[in-house]
């Protein structure tokens, strides 16, 4: 793969974010609470698609679940790596908070300045 | 069963093609999880705004001032110390960057896949025409437009078609599917219209310009399959995905040419019959839409039509409207979008030549197909400001004598 998709896929987009909350952090802490809805939103979806597959086949018991273990070193990657992007991903915001640092350090304009300067 | 609810078409109904990226069942579940963020937000939080506005700060407003607000700057100045107000707009904000975050990590984990299918499509085609001396143009560099990171010009590296790819995959969560499959519902609109309210008409030479990955010009490509079709937009990573898209769907009477819209000299006046813009002069800036639109007028032919697709003009809309609908100018990286919709179009395109005898204005509906896609109420009071598929059609016919003119 030619780019780490994870941290490309989290990029800040150039612009100062608007905040609307009084106090940036709680913002930002709903921003991280959404991401986590998210997630669980997907994994219940997960389970409800697993759960009609396994309505129809049977092939599966609860207990095979409770004592499963990694069968070989790719799957142990790919559920690290699912770890990963799953925190990137809810993480986000105080990532993109990082960037806006650098962003603000090299003079991106405000908003207003922007909106004034492509409106006249 | 669903009760008495509207529920948006799964993601899975979105139409695909060859360098359409693969979504996997973790993907499609955090798009239909958006798709649903989007359509709690604006049928079920928006509506709350509204009542806000009238119940509380606007009352409070007239208390202390004697009068009601009398511009949405005003609207905009009470409203961001509204509670209400903040909650709507962070959870609005954060459900858009989730939305990128989401469309990015699907394309980029298989982009060198999709990007070798496009190279495929894309190999030696004279219908695709790159220029890598056009430059980005402010307009689309002062900041990532609609907050995509990288905007639609970005290239991680070369070749690379992501910023189209993740903006087609993500038109449908944004749109909630209103826009139908392909996410072309304003590009059959406008073919639609020209079919049933000019059935005479019959370009031969068709100019897009600002077509991103295509999804508009397609159905109008597809209205008038002998016309010779040109779409135009500076960013390269977007023309080669729209060209490589066009190419599996099977439409090939579209040539995607890198060009500036700005100065368009490599064509010859009155050479195009029809041109469109859709959604396009919104994300250009004031500087750049009276020539964008003098060049339109400029490569017409006598008995040519300029079309124009874009949101309503806040002209003559109540203050708190005109506040919601701006929502994007400030908060979605759309730094010309208000401007653009104070403008006295009618002025503006008559400044070019196009006299305002000779110019049309239509409000126009998305066309879908309804058996997937409910159908639209555009009478809903719960309509989500800015991005309802109902829009404002405007342009003007290009006089066929010249005496005309003057």
């Amino acid at each position: 793969m030619s780019v780490d998709y994870i941290a490309e896929a989290g990029r800040k987009a150039k612009g100062k974010r608007p905040y609307f909350f009084d106090d940036r952090q709680t913002e930002q802490l709903l921003n991280i609470t959404m991401a986590i809805a998210g997630e669980l939103a997907v994994t219940r979806e997960r389970l409800d698609t697993i759960e009609r597959l396994l309505e129809k086949s049977g092939t599966l018991t609860r207990e095979s679940i409770e004592n499963y273990v990694p069968d070989s070193k790719a799957a142990e990657d790919e559920r690290q790596l699912w770890q990963q992007e799953f925190i990137a991903r809810i993480l986000r915001i105080v990532q993109q908070e990082r960037e806006a640092i650098t962003e603000n350090q090299a003079g991106q304009p405000s908003m207003d300045e922007v909106v004034d300067s492509l409106s006249s | 069963m669903s009760g008495n609810r509207s529920l948006p078409p799964v993601w899975n109904k979105v139409g695909r093609h060859d360098v359409f990226p693969e979504a996997r069942h973790d993907e499609i579940a955090r798009f239909n999880f958006l798709t649903n963020m989007n359509m709690h937000l604006s049928s079920v939080v928006i509506p709350g705004v509204r009542e806000a506005y009238e119940q509380r700060a606007e009352p409070e407003f007239r208390k202390q001032k004697g009068r009601s607000p009398e511009s949405r700057q005003e609207v905009r100045e009470l409203m961001s110390r509204d509670s209400y107000y903040q909650w709507w707009s962070a959870l609005r904000r954060s459900t858009m960057e989730m939305r990128q975050q989401a469309g990015r990590s699907m394309v980029l984990r298989q982009i060198d896949s999709i990007n070798e299918k496009a190279a495929k499509l894309n190999d030696s085609a004279e219908t695709l025409k790159l220029d890598s001396s056009v430059k980005v143009p402010t307009y689309a560099s002062a900041v990532d437009i609609h907050c995509m990171p990288g905007c639609y010009h970005t290239a991680l590296s070369d070749g690379d078609v992501s910023a189209g790819a993740n903006y087609d995959c993500g038109l449908f969560v944004t749109t909630a599917g209103l826009l139908g499959t392909y996410t072309d519902g304003g590009g059959k609109a406008i073919a639609e219209w020209l079919q049933k309210d000019q059935p005479n008409f019959k370009p031969r030479r068709i100019l897009d310009i600002g077509c991103t990955v295509g999804h508009n010009v397609l159905p109008i490509a597809q209205a008038f399959p002998d016309a010779e079709v040109i779409a135009i937009d500076t960013g390269e990573p977007v023309l080669r995905y729209g060209h490589a898209r066009a190419k599996s769907l099977g439409v090939n009477n579209v040539t995607f040419m890198q060009a500036n819209a700005e100065n368009l000299a490599q064509f010859e006046d009155g050479s195009f019959d029809l041109i469109t813009t859709s959604m396009f002069l919104h994300e250009t800036s004031f500087k750049s839409m009276p020539r964008i639109l003098a060049e339109i007028s400029r490569l017409l032919s006598p008995g040519g039509l300029s079309l124009h697709l874009e949101q309503p003009q806040y002209t003559g809309r109540p203050v708190f409207e005109q506040f919601m609908r701006d929502w994007d100018t400030f908060n979605n990286n759309e730094p010309f979008w208000g401007t653009m919709h104070d403008q006295d179009l009618t002025a503006m395109i008559d400044a070019t030549g196009l006299p305002a005898a000779e110019q049309f204005q239509a409000g126009i509906a998305a066309s879908v197909d309804e058996t997937i896609f409910p159908k639209v109420d555009t009478q809903s009071k719960t309509e989500d400001f800015g991005r309802a598929p109902v829009w404002n059609v405007f342009g003007a016919w290009k006089p066929v004598k010249e005496e005309c003119v003057a």
